[in-house]
Order: structure tokens, then sequence, then C-alpha cells
């Protein structure tokens, strides 16, 4: 069971909370994007082995979007910001991959 | 000419089961009817939360998971950053709204009348809080949640927003109607343990 920080509410159990999938995924301009870029941007995701960002939202409390930084190993939240502010410096931690800088 | 539909509690069916708790140091109870407004505003914005508070004889609680109690047996409930429930005798809601609205005119705010959504259960006694935390995953030890703390929560995996009231303990459950059933029917079991045999 995870216990993850809302920004609003205090920490709360992993099932209160709905997942979101991988943040900081921008939708490009359907108009100026080919179908290959629109594929990219519908499917492909990084599938991280190490610190991921990725969106949850507070389902059962006061259902608020959120980012999360989670190492998808130890499953360790190393933090919690704003839907809208940039990815958080983390420090590189044993078995991060790529993403993990 | 068409019968007027007469307002029943989801719990109708639940009366007699409800009315026998008691006898093993926890009580479950229906509420009856209320009003409740939620009610959103950005603190923010400039003399809206104070015009709130003056309409509703209280104070909006700005600290997450608290309660605030205000004139007249109205409470108000933290939901969110912007969010509160407003909660108080059934006869009165149309006023306060009003009184809510006409206070915030020109702000970007909103008053909506949830009242016919949810239903109101006391669980009260001794035990309260054991037979809970069987379903629920708070701390609700009384150094994390006392006398007017509240949380939007799951109970037995309904969506409940959990209010204590007093130190009894005394916990409102506010649930909404589809779910009403449902968890005093949960409750019930989870206190058959405490029944003197
Ligand atoms: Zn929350």
């Amino acid at each position: 069971m995870l216990w993850i920080d809302c920004p609003w509410c205090g920490p709360r159990p992993e099932t209160e909370y709905r997942y979101g999938g991988e943040a900081h995924i921008a939708r490009p301009d359907p108009a100026a994007t080919d179908d290959a870029g629109w594929a990219d941007y519908l499917f492909m995701r990084t599938n991280t082995k190490g610190v991921h960002a990725e969106r949850w939202m507070h389902r059962d409390g006061c259902r608020r979007w959120f980012n999360v930084l989670r190492h998808t190993v130890s499953n360790e939240v190393l933090a919690v910001y704003p839907m809208g502010t940039p990815r958080p410096e983390t420090p590189r931690l044993p078995g991060d991959g790529a993403e993990g800088a | 000419m068409a019968e007027q539909p007469v307002p029943q509690s989801p719990l109708a069916s639940l009366a007699d089961a409800l009315a026998a708790t008691g006898a093993d140091g926890v009580t479950l109870a229906a509420c009856p009817a209320r009003a409740r407004l939620n009610l959103r505003l950005d603190p923010e914005d400039g003399g809206a939360l104070e015009a709130a508070g003056a309409a509703l004889g209280g104070t909006l609680p700005l600290a997450p998971n608290t309660a605030t109690a205000a004139a007249d047996g109205w409470s108000i409930l933290w939901l969110g950053p912007n969010e509160w429930l407003v909660c108080g005798p059934a006869d009165d809601g149309a006023a306060r709204a009003g009184a809510l609205e006409a206070a915030l005119a020109g702000t970007h705010h909103a008053v909506t009348d949830v009242g016919a959504m949810y239903t109101t259960l006391t669980l009260a006694g001794a035990n309260a809080r054991t037979v809970l935390m069987k379903g629920c995953r708070l701390d609700l030890h009384p150094r994390a949640f006392a006398p007017g703390a509240c949380a939007q929560t799951a109970l037995a995996r309904a969506q409940v927003i959990l209010h204590q009231i007093g130190a009894e303990p005394v916990y409102e459950l506010t649930v909404r109607n589809s779910f009403a059933h449902y968890l005093a029917s949960w409750l019930l079991d989870a206190m058959a343990e405490y029944r003197p045999a």
C-alpha cells in the first residue's frame, strides 16, 4: 500500500486516489502533427525503471489533480507538486534508469 | 390529481435495526433531513472569504480537514482549498443560499444546494472509533482526529464526509443517498460484535 501526501488533505492511502498516468505529456496541435506524431502522443510512454513523474487525483477526498515523483522499483514517493509546474530535481538514486536524473 | 411524492430516507427500511443499537457502547442513528450547500470561492479573492463567513455567522475554515461551527446550528466543513460544505437545519437552506449569493455578488463563486444528495448518519459511543477503524484507513486516534476534525475519505469503500462532533466520540457520516443503505448495513454488521449476548 502506497501512502501519498495529497497537497491539500495530507497523507492518505493509495486506495483513495485515481492514477492518471505519466505527467508532462503536452498535447500537440492536431493540425500541425502527422499520424506518427499523434500516435506518439497517444500511446508512447517512457515506461521508466526509476524515478517516474505521474499524475494522481484524490478521488475520495478533495478530487484535485497533482503530480507525484515515484520510484517505480521501490515505490518511494519522492515529491508531490502542483499540476502545471515543472518536474522538480531529485537526487539520483541507486537503480535509477536514464529518467532518474 | 397526482399524488404528492413524499420524501423518504434511504434508511427507512433499517429504522428498527437502527433503533435497536445503543446497548453495546455504540449507537448508529439516522439524522433528520438537513440543508447542505456546497460553497466554492477563491480565498485569495479580496473579501469573499470574510463576506461568506459573515453571511453564515461564522468563519470558513482554511486549515485542511477541519470544521467550524456557525450561527443558528450551522457548521462549515473544509472540503478543499476553495471548497466547503455548509450544513444546517433543513428549513433554513434556501434562506442561507440566498444570503450567501447576496454576500458574494460580484466575486467568482458558486453556491450549490446539494441537500437532497446526501444522507447523514451519527455514530456515537465508546466503541464508535473501533467500528470506524474496521473500514477507514485514516488515523482516528484522538491526537490525530478530534472534535472539529472532518475528512473526505472512504469508509468500507464508500465515499464519506467524516466529521467528529463530540469527544465521546460522536461522528457524523455524510454519504450519498445511493450508498446510505449499504453503509448503514455495513456499520450494523461491524457493530454486531459489541452487542451484549
Ligand atoms: Zn486531497
